[in-house]
This record gives structure tokens, C-alpha cells and sequence, in this order.
């Protein structure tokens, strides 16, 4: 954690243009599922801008390394190997220390380790598909994994997800909460998903666009994808807080 | 011209998706030996807890009526004397036995979830009022493409409930049911429906 003052003021307003709006009949499942009737704004009240905060004591020395967290000892799962890395960033471009990161994904082959899963391609004995870490005093979190594979899903007749993880975030205010997902530099899969094209604003969907970063690539190891994410910024309360920032 | 303003701009949301449970609760869903247990699940209280023993049942609600079979609901509260176990929290010192945030998958068949808890005091809204005792729900499924957030209230505070500044800015008032959960003895029943005529409330927070 930051050796600071916790912060104690409210969110920045969410900017819900970028965000995906609630009703997207091209994504099916959202029409039954979006309320119809206008979100009633709050401003940030003591409910909103605490939130919980997680220890390092629940993460376990494997958490965030999929490559191993499911494996038999001495194997390994098939697959790209990959290492993920980046900054948990508020608005105001400061380092979220001590943000609870959690990830899930489907195997090399699409599949996904779930009851309800039933896609043909096979399970990897050797992965779970799920991991979690929290971020250093800068923000900084990594992971070991394989790739994803696409896989279909029925939606349209003929829809296919382009390959990526599943991201849920906790900030330090319940307001901060948010789930998103990863996509991979350079698939041409993203440009027609029915659940990425929720997303109104192309330069957001860029956002979580995750580049190849051979910088952080691992030689004769795991190459490497960096993704940032950004969550809410909190407004200071000049004087009482630092002058820098807002 | 002008200077940038150099804000970054918050990632945009995307659906959990129907596979959330393998993250957030790999083990509800048969996912075993990764995680001990699954992360806010289980009771959220202990015997040194102070305050009055609740347990909220609730189901998510589509707009043809139907249970949501894979939604994941939080909620996230004060302790009985209204404090957050949060940094942010500087009026005082929250009850140490009680963190106050949990996570529940919907039941796969029913798409019923249940919170062991405690009723929650009072906590100050911005101007010094007093808020109704209440309770954060943040919920995520297939088909919601960004986490809704909305409050619990209870029946038995009608009093508070009256007072509420956040209740009291509804201008329809015949939505203010949708945010009150039902007490009967021990239990709190609060149905969330998405959509349609009992559509509930649900907050830019």
C-alpha cells in the first residue's frame, strides 16, 4: 500500500458513452437482461467510496501462475505460453496499490473448466483456467499462462469470441468495482464479436487491447502481452489532501 | 488549442459472461485445489461479531420473469454501528469481526442467493443526514454488459426509510418498493428484476 492517507473523497463520474449501454440486441442475451428505466445517479456517498481491501495473506505463492496452479506435478498445460503484465492506473494516471486482480479463461482449445461448458473441444487435465494476484505499491501485477483459444457460442448463427481473459478489478471503493475482458493484439476476431461491438466508442475498445510486448518477453520461454487497466479516478479535496492532480 | 487535460480514461466494462463462477468462485463450480475456498463465500460473520443475525435471500430476475441461473451478486455494508472495514473509512474504527463484503453465485438450478449477515446501522450521507440502514448490491451475469449496482433497504426501518436522503430524490415513488427488502423474522427476501413493471431501481453510483 501507498504510505499515504487513504483518500476518503468521491469517484469521478463514470463516462457510460465509452462504457456499453445496458440494451444491445445484438448481443441476444441482453435484451431480457438490461433494465428499460433511466440509472438514478448518486453522488459518491461513504456507501460508494470505501470498499473492501484485500490482504496479501489470501493469495497463494501459485495464484497467479496458470501454467502451474492446476498441473500435475512435472507437466504442464499445451499451449502458448504467455506471461501478462501491466498496471492497475485510476484516472489520474496514479498507481493502484494493493488492487485484488482476479482472471479467468478458456484453455488453448476454446474449452472452458465449467459444469455448463459443453463445446467439443477437449479439456487440458493440466488447466484450470483461473488465477488472482494483487497489485504492488506502483499498481504492477503479472501472470504465467497459455493463450486462449477462440471458441463459438451461440449467438448468432455462425459467432465466435475472439481469444481472451476475463479481468475483475476491485479498486479501494465499491464504486470502482468492474469486470471487463482482454483481447490479444492483431486478431481479426475482435472486429466482428457481437459482445466487443457492445462497446459504442472504437478508441475504447482499443483500450483493452492487449499488445504484444517483447520487451517482457521471456527468451526461449513465454512471450508477453501487456494490458493496463484504468479504473476510476477520486476527485482531492484541495488543501485538505496534496495540491497535485485535481 | 488548449492543454490536455491528461486524464486517462477508465477501461470500458465487458459481460462476466456465463463462465464468471470459474473465476470468482471456482470452486462452486467443480473447479477444485486452485483456491482453499471461494473469495467472500461462506458465513460473514463469527461469534465476536456484534449486531443482529440476518440472512438475505434473493434471486435476479429477467424481464420474462425468469431466475437468472448464472448471475454473481456482492454486496457490500457498514457494521451495526454504520462503519465500512475500509481505508476510507475515518470516522472510526469498524467492528473487526466483520469485513463486511461478500460474493454469492446464484444457485445453478434455482438462481437463489444467500448472505449470512448482519442488519447494518446507520451511516451519514454527505451532508450529516442520517442514511436508512441499507445494504450495496453489485451484481454482473451474461447479458449485462456493466455491473448494476443497486441498495437494499429494509421493512422494518420505516421510520429511517422515510428520512433516507437517497430514497427521499426518487421521484417516482412507487418504485421505492423495489428497493426494500421484505423482513420476516430472521430473513430479508429481495428479488431484483431487471426489467418490466417491477423493474428495480438501480444507481449511477
Amino acid at each position: 500500500m501507498r504510505n499515504a492517507p487513504p483518500e476518503t473523497t468521491p469517484f469521478f463520474a463514470r463516462d457510460r458513452d465509452m462504457h456499453p449501454p445496458a440494451y444491445t440486441p445484438w448481443y441476444k442475451t441482453t435484451v431480457l437482461r438490461s433494465p428499460q428505466r433511466a440509472l438514478i445517479s448518486l453522488e459518491g456517498t461513504k456507501s460508494e467510496i470505501t470498499g473492501p481491501v484485500f490482504g496479501h495473506n489470501i493469495i497463494n505463492e501459485f495464484d497467479n501462475d496458470l501454467i502451474v496452479n492446476y498441473s500435475k506435478p512435472g507437466d504442464g498445460p499445451i499451449g502458448q505460453r504467455i506471461l501478462v503484465h501491466g498496471r492497475v492506473l485510476d484516472e489520474r494516471g496514479i498507481g493502484v496499490a494493493g488492487a485484488l486482480v482476479e482472471f479467468w479463461q478458456a484453455n488453448a482449445g476454446g474449452r472452458y473448466r465449467h459444469k455448463k461448458e459443453t463445446y467439443l473441444a477437449p479439456l487440458d487435465p493440466n488447466f484450470g483456467g483461473v488465477g488472482r494476484t494483487i497489485t504492488d505499491e506502483n499498481g504492477f501485477y503479472w501472470f504465467k499462462t497459455i493463450k486462449p483459444g477462440p471458441y463459438p457460442w451461440p449467438n448468432g448463427v455462425n459467432d465466435w469470441r475472439p481469444a481472451h481473459i476475463h479481468f475483475s478489478i476491485f479498486g479501494h471503493g465499491f464504486a470502482q468495482r468492474l469486470i471487463t475482458q482482454m483481447y490479444f493484439e492483431g486478431d481479426p476476431l475482435i472486429w466482428i464479436c457481437p459482445i466487443v461491438k457492445t462497446i459504442p466508442d472504437e478508441e475504447a475498445i482499443k483500450r483493452l487491447i492487449a499488445p504484444l510486448d517483447m520487451n517482457a518477453t521471456i527468451p526461449h520461454d513465454m512471450r508477453a502481452y501487456k494490458f493496463d487497466i484504468v479504473l476510476r479516478g477520486r476527485r482531492s479535496t484541495l488543501f485538505e489532501n496534496r495540491m497535485e492532480g485535481n | 488549442m488548449v492543454q490536455p487535460l491528461g486524464y486517462l480514461k477508465e477501461s470500458p466494462s465487458q459481460t462476466a459472461g456465463p463462465y464468471v463462477h470459474i473465476g470468482c468462485t471456482p470452486n462452486f463450480t467443480g473447479v477444485h485445489g486452485i483456491f482453499d475456498k471461494d473469495l467472500g463465500s461462506g458465513s460473514m460473520i463469527n461469534e465476536q461479531t456484534r449486531g443482529e443475525r440476518i440472512t438475505i435471500r434473493g434471486r435476479v430476475i429477467d424481464g420474462s420473469g425468469t431466475p437468472l441461473r448464472d448471475a454473481l451478486v456482492e454486496i457490500w455494508q457498514a457494521d451495526a454501528d454504520g462503519f465500512y472495514n475500509s481505508p476510507s473509512e475515518t470516522r472510526g474504527e469498524a467492528d473487526p469481526n466483520f469485513f463486511g463484503w461478500a460474493r454469492c453465485p446464484g444457485d445453478m438450478d434455482t438462481g437463489e442467493f444467500v448472505f449470512e449477515t448482519i442488519k447494518p446501522g446507520r451511516v451519514p450521507f454527505r451532508d450529516g443526514r442520517m442514511m436508512a440502514p441499507h445494504v450495496n448490491f453489485w451484481l454482473v451475469a451474461r447479458g449485462i454488459n456493466i455491473g448494476l449496482n443497486t441498495r437494499m433497504y429494509f421493512s422494518d426501518e420505516e421510520e429511517a426509510n422515510a428520512q433516507d436522503p437517497i430514497l427521499a430524490r426518487i421521484e417516482h415513488k412507487v418504485r421505492v418498493p423495489t428497493l426494500i427488502g421484505k423482513r420476516d423474522g430472521d430473513t430479508v427476501t429481495f428479488d431484483i428484476h431487471l426489467q418490466g413493471d417491477k423493474e428495480t431501481i438501480f444507481f449511477d453510483v
